[in-house]
C-alpha cells in the first residue's frame, strides 16, 4: 500500500493498540483455556486414598496432585461430586434457586480438571450470576494499595488515613528497599487507624520478614502467600504445598489473616506451563489454597493479566478464576491491582466483570495513590480514578467498598495521621518528620510533592527497630504520650482483636466499632432478587452523596432576576404589515427568567435580532406566547401573526428557530438548537436572515458551532430552565410587547 | 479461654473468658496499661485456645482445611518467633535432607507437642524425598 487511511492511521494511534493481542500457542501455555494438554476429569479412590487424580495415576503424581489428593479434596463428597454431570453443575452455578452452600459441599469433591469443565458451560453472564451468590462475605468490600516512591513516611500515613476515610476495609503497603519494611508498615497502621479505626493492614515483602512484621504486632493480615500451578513454577516461588501449608499456620498462630495468592498466567511466564491452559493451572492453584486452610485467595491474574488479556477469552477466564475461588469457599481478592489496559474503556469493562455481582475485595489494591507511586506496579485504578469509580457505584445503585470524601474531610484527616507518625518517629527516636514534611504530605498528592528525606538515616533506624525489642506497643505509648488518644486506642483495639482471633474466619473484615464481618456470622445469602445484600438505606445514602452533588434548586438561581423593565405589554397581538418580522418569546421571557442558559441578558438578545433585523430595513415586532413553551410552538404563532409570514421564535433559554408560516410544525427555515454557543452575534446574523426571508431575498444559512458535549454539560440546567418557563404557561392569546430599545444602525 | 464457647465472635460472646496467649486478661489489655507500658508483645498474641475455638468454629460452618491449619497454629504459638522461622526455613525446597524433617516432625511432636503440624512436616519429608525436593 502506498497511501493509507486516514481513519486507520488514528486507530492505530488508539490506547488500546499499544497493547498487544496474539493468538494462543498452547504448547508454551498460551492459552486461557482448553488447552489440548489439558487432562480430563477423573477421581479413583481406593482404601481410601486417591489413586487416580485427573488421568494421572498415583504413582505419577507430581507434589500438587500429592497435596490435592491428601488435603485439597473431600473424599466424602468426591464421588457423588464427579458423577455429577459438569453442566448441571454448571445449572446449579447460574441457578439462584440452588443455596450457595449446597455448591459449597460439592465443589469440596471436584478435581481442578472437573472444576474448569463446569465453567467451560458458561458465559461470563451467568459467571457473574454464580459469582454474586458464591461470595463468602453478604457485603462486598475494597483493598487499596498505598505506597509512594521516596518511601515517605508522613505520605504513607496521610495517604492511608485517606484511604480508610474513603472506605477500603484493607490497605496494603509494600518497599521499594526492602530494609522499609518495619517503618511502611508502622506508617500505614498508625495512618489506617486515624482515618478509621479496624481497617487492616499488611506489608508485602519476603516471607521470613512478613511473619517478622507480623510477629511485632505491625501487621493484621498477610496476602502475598504465592502458589503455582506447576511444580516447577512452585518450586521457582521458592516454597511447596507443605512450606506454605505451614507458613499459614505461621501467620495464623501470631494472629495474622492469610489469604494466599495465584492467578492465570505465571506458569506461562515462569516458562514452566507444562501446556496447560491458564485456568487449569489457577484451578489446580485454587485446591492447593483450600488444602493448605488459606481462609481466602488473591487471584484474578494479578501481576500476569495483561498476559491473559493478549489472548481470546482472557477476561472470561479471570472470572473464571474468581468464581473457582468462591466455589471452593474461599475469601476472593478479586485483582483489578496491575496494569490491566492503556485503554480506559477496556480497563473499565474487564472492572465491571468483578464490580457488577461484587466480590469480597473488588480490588486486591485499588491504588490510592498515583500510579506512579504504586511500588506494587499496580494502579490499574488509581488516586486520580476515585472520583469516577465513586460515579459508577451511583450510577449502577452498586455498592464498591468506597465512599467520595469532600477536600476538608480529606485534608483533616491526612494531617492527623501526618502528625501522629511525626510523634511517633520523634518519640521513640527515628529521624525526624519535620513540620514542612508534615504540610507537604497533607496537601501532596504523591512523591514528587515531598521533599526528600535522609534515606541511610531512615534505612539504619529501620533496621534497628526491626532487630530491637520495640513494637506497636511502644507506637501506641507514644501516641497516649502525645495526646493521639483514639488513634492508640484503635492500634491497641487491633491488637486486642489479634488476641480473640475473629478476623482470622473467611472473609473477615471490620465494620464500624470494630463489628467482625465474616463468612460465619454474615455469610452471602444472596438468593435473587430481594434477598442478600442490596445497596440501599444509610450507605445508599453515602454513595449517592458525591462531593460534585448539587441541589438543582442552585442550578437556575442566577438566570432568574428582576423582570425586565424596558419590556411592557401592550395587549393582544394582531397581524401586522408585510414588512416586518415576528419576535415569538417564551411565556418565561424576560419575566421569570431573564437571562439564557449561556448567560446572555434577555434584553441584550432582543437588542441583537432587532438589530439584525434593522440593518436588512425591516422592523421587528415583539409577542409573547403565553400557550406553550415549546420552540415550534412559539414559532408557528409568531409566524401566524407575521405581516412577511416569517418569525423567529425565541425561547427563555436562548434557543431560537426561523420559522415561515405554512410550513409544518416541525419542519423550519433555520434551527439554533445549541444555545450555549450561541452569541449576540449570531443572535444578530439570526436577525438578519429573518428579514432577508421576509423580503423573499437568497439567504445563506447562519453559521452556528456544533459542540455536541453541551447538552451533556448542560442537560440539568436546560430542564430546569425548561421547567421555569411550562410553569410560566396561561391560557390565554399572545400579547404584543413594546421594548423600550432604539436601533443603532 | 478457660472454657470453650464457640459462638462467634468470640469478641462479642466469649470477651470475659479471653486471654491472649501471655495468660493477661483481654479485659486487661487497656490503653492505661500501655501507657504505663505494662504491655508486652504477648499481651495483643492471641492464645492456643482461642485458635482451637476459631478452628472449632471454622469447622462448624464446613470450613474444613481452614479449621485444620488454625489447629497447627494454636500448636505453634508456643513455638518461639526464631524457631518458628527456621522450621519454615527448613520446609522450603531443597532445604532440608529427609533426616532433617523426620528429626523437626519428632521435635513438634515431642518437644512442641505439635501433633498435626508434625504430620504436615512428616509427609512434606516423603513427597520431598519422591519429587527430589530435599537437599541436594
Amino acid at each position: 500500500m502506498t497511501q493509507h487511511s486516514r481513519r486507520f492511521e488514528i486507530l492505530a494511534q488508539r490506547d488500546i493498540n499499544r497493547e498487544t493481542f496474539v493468538e494462543p500457542w498452547p504448547e508454551v501455555g498460551l492459552i486461557v483455556a482448553d488447552s489440548p494438554f489439558d487432562p480430563s476429569p477423573s477421581l479413583r479412590i481406593e482404601g481410601g486414598q486417591v489413586a487416580e487424580l485427573d488421568g494421572r495415576q498415583r504413582a505419577d503424581f507430581d507434589m500438587l496432585d500429592l497435596f490435592i489428593a491428601g488435603h485439597g479434596l473431600d473424599l466424602a463428597v468426591a464421588e457423588r461430586a464427579m458423577a455429577t454431570p459438569s453442566l448441571q453443575i454448571a445449572h446449579m452455578l447460574a441457578d439462584i434457586n440452588v443455596p450457595r452452600d449446597e455448591l459449597l459441599r460439592l465443589a469440596a469433591g471436584c478435581t481442578p480438571a472437573k472444576l474448569v469443565e463446569i465453567i467451560r458451560h458458561m458465559s461470563v453472564l451467568e459467571m457473574m450470576n454464580g459469582l454474586a451468590k458464591m461470595r463468602v462475605r453478604r457485603v462486598p468490600a475494597n483493598q487499596a494499595h498505598v505506597t509512594n516512591k521516596r518511601e515517605h513516611p508522613a505520605l504513607l500515613a496521610a495517604d492511608a488515613a485517606e484511604a480508610a476515610l474513603r472506605g477500603f476495609a484493607e490497605v496494603e503497603t509494600t518497599t521499594g528497599v526492602a530494609r522499609f519494611a518495619p517503618f511502611n508498615a508502622l506508617a500505614i497502621l498508625v495512618g489506617t487507624q486515624t482515618g478509621r479505626g479496624g481497617v487492616l493492614t499488611q506489608c508485602s515483602v519476603e516471607e521470613s520478614l512478613g511473619l517478622r512484621l507480623a510477629m511485632k504486632g505491625l501487621t493484621t493480615y498477610a496476602e502475598t502467600l504465592s502458589v503455582y500451578g506447576t511444580e516447577r513454577s512452585f518450586v521457582d516461588g521458592d516454597d511447596t504445598p507443605w512450606s506454605k501449608a505451614f507458613l499459614a499456620s505461621a501467620y495464623a498462630s501470631r494472629g495474622v489473616k492469610v489469604r494466599f495468592t495465584s492467578g492465570t498466567g505465571s506458569e506461562a511466564l515462569m516458562g514452566h506451563s507444562e501446556g496447560c491452559s491458564m485456568l487449569y493451572l489457577e484451578a489446580r492453584c485454587l485446591v492447593v489454597t483450600r488444602g493448605a486452610g488459606s481462609q481466602g485467595v488473591q487471584n484474578g491474574s494479578i501481576s500476569c493479566i495483561a498476559l491473559p488479556e493478549s489472548l481470546p477469552g482472557g477476561v472470561r477466564a479471570v472470572l473464571a478464576e474468581n468464581l473457582l475461588a468462591s466455589l471452593l469457599g474461599l475469601e476472593v481478592a478479586s485483582g483489578n491491582d496491575a496494569l490491566a489496559s492503556h485503554s480506559a474503556i477496556r480497563k473499565t469493562a474487564k472492572l465491571m466483570l468483578q464490580f457488577i455481582p461484587g466480590t469480597d475485595f473488588i480490588f486486591s489494591g485499588y491504588s490510592a495513590i498515583p500510579k506512579a507511586d504504586n511500588l506494587f506496579g499496580g494502579g490499574n485504578f488509581d488516586a486520580e480514578d476515585f472520583d469516577d469509580y465513586n460515579v459508577l457505584q451511583r450510577d449502577m445503585q452498586i455498592d464498591g467498598g468506597t465512599r467520595s470524601v469532600a477536600e476538608d474531610a480529606a485534608l483533616a484527616i491526612r494531617r492527623r495521621a501526618a502528625l501522629a507518625i511525626q510523634a511517633v518517629y520523634d518519640e521513640l527516636g527515628f529521624p525526624p518528620i519535620s513540620d514542612a514534611e508534615v504540610d507537604a504530605a497533607v496537601y501532596g498528592h504523591g512523591s514528587a510533592d515531598m521533599p526528600a528525606r535522609d534515606v541511610v538515616a531512615d534505612l539504619a533506624a529501620a533496621d534497628r527497630f526491626l532487630a530491637g525489642d520495640q513494637t506497636i506497643l511502644a507506637a501506641v505509648a507514644a501516641l497516649i504520650r502525645r495526646g493521639f488518644g483514639p488513634e492508640a486506642a484503635n492500634i491497641l483495639e487491633m491488637g486486642r482483636q489479634r488476641v480473640a482471633g475473629d478476623y482470622l474466619q473467611p472473609a473477615a473484615i471490620f465494620g464500624r466499632g470494630f463489628q467482625v464481618q465474616s463468612g460465619i456470622n454474615q455469610p452471602n445469602d444472596y438468593r435473587g432478587p430481594g434477598t442478600g445484600y442490596r445497596l440501599e438505606g444509610e450507605r445508599w445514602d453515602e454513595v449517592q452523596a458525591l462531593h460534585q452533588v448539587r441541589s438543582p434548586r442552585d442550578f437556575i438561581a442566577d438566570r432568574i432576576g428582576a423582570p425586565l423593565g424596558q419590556l411592557a405589554e401592550l395587549g393582544p397581538a394582531r397581524r401586522g404589515s408585510e414588512r416586518e418580522v415576528i419576535v415569538a418569546v417564551g411565556p418565561a421571557f424576560g419575566v421569570a427568567l431573564t437571562q439564557t442558559i449561556g448567560g446572555l441578558p434577555h434584553e441584550d438578545v432582543l437588542a441583537a435580532i432587532l438589530t439584525g433585523v434593522a440593518r436588512e430595513g425591516l422592523t421587528a415586532r415583539i409577542v409573547r406566547v403565553y400557550q406553550s413553551s415549546d420552540l415550534a410552538a412559539l414559532s408557528h404563532a409568531g409566524a401566524e401573526l407575521s405581516g412577511s409570514g416569517i418569525a423567529i421564535g425565541l425561547q427563555s433559554r436562548g434557543t431560537t428557530m426561523i420559522q415561515k408560516r405554512g410550513l409544518a410544525r416541525l419542519h423550519n427555515l433555520e434551527l439554533f438548537p445549541q444555545s450555549p454557543s450561541l452569541t449576540l452575534e449570531t443572535y444578530e446574523a439570526i436577525g438578519r436572515n429573518a428579514a432577508r426571508y421576509a423580503k423573499g431575498q437568497a439567504t445563506t444559512p447562519v453559521p452556528v458551532q456544533v459542540d455536541n458535549w453541551a447538552r451533556l454539560r448542560l442537560i440539568v440546567k436546560t430542564t430546569l430552565l425548561h421547567r421555569r418557563e411550562t410553569e410560566m404557561i396561561r391560557d390565554q392569546p399572545p400579547a404584543e410587547l413594546a421594548f423600550d430599545w432604539e436601533p443603532d444602525v | 479461654m478457660t472454657k470453650q464457647n464457640h459462638t462467634y465472635p468470640l469478641m462479642d460472646h466469649a470477651a470475659e473468658d479471653l486471654r491472649a496467649s501471655s495468660g493477661r486478661r483481654l479485659a486487661d489489655v487497656t490503653l492505661e496499661a500501655a501507657a504505663a507500658g505494662e504491655l508486652a508483645i504477648g499481651d495483643i498474641q492471641i492464645d492456643a485456645d482461642t485458635l482451637r475455638a476459631q478452628a472449632a468454629i471454622a469447622r462448624q460452618a464446613g470450613y474444613t482445611q481452614l479449621a485444620a491449619n488454625l489447629t497447627r497454629a494454636a500448636e505453634l504459638t508456643a513455638v518461639p518467633n526464631a524457631e518458628v522461622l527456621r522450621m519454615y526455613e527448613l520446609l522450603r525446597p531443597g532445604r532440608a535432607s529427609y533426616d532433617d524433617l523426620v528429626q523437626l516432625a519428632d521435635a513438634l511432636e515431642g518437644a512442641h507437642r505439635a501433633p498435626a503440624s508434625a504430620a504436615l512436616v512428616r509427609e512434606a519429608a516423603e513427597v520431598y524425598r519422591a519429587r527430589g525436593l530435599l537437599k541436594r
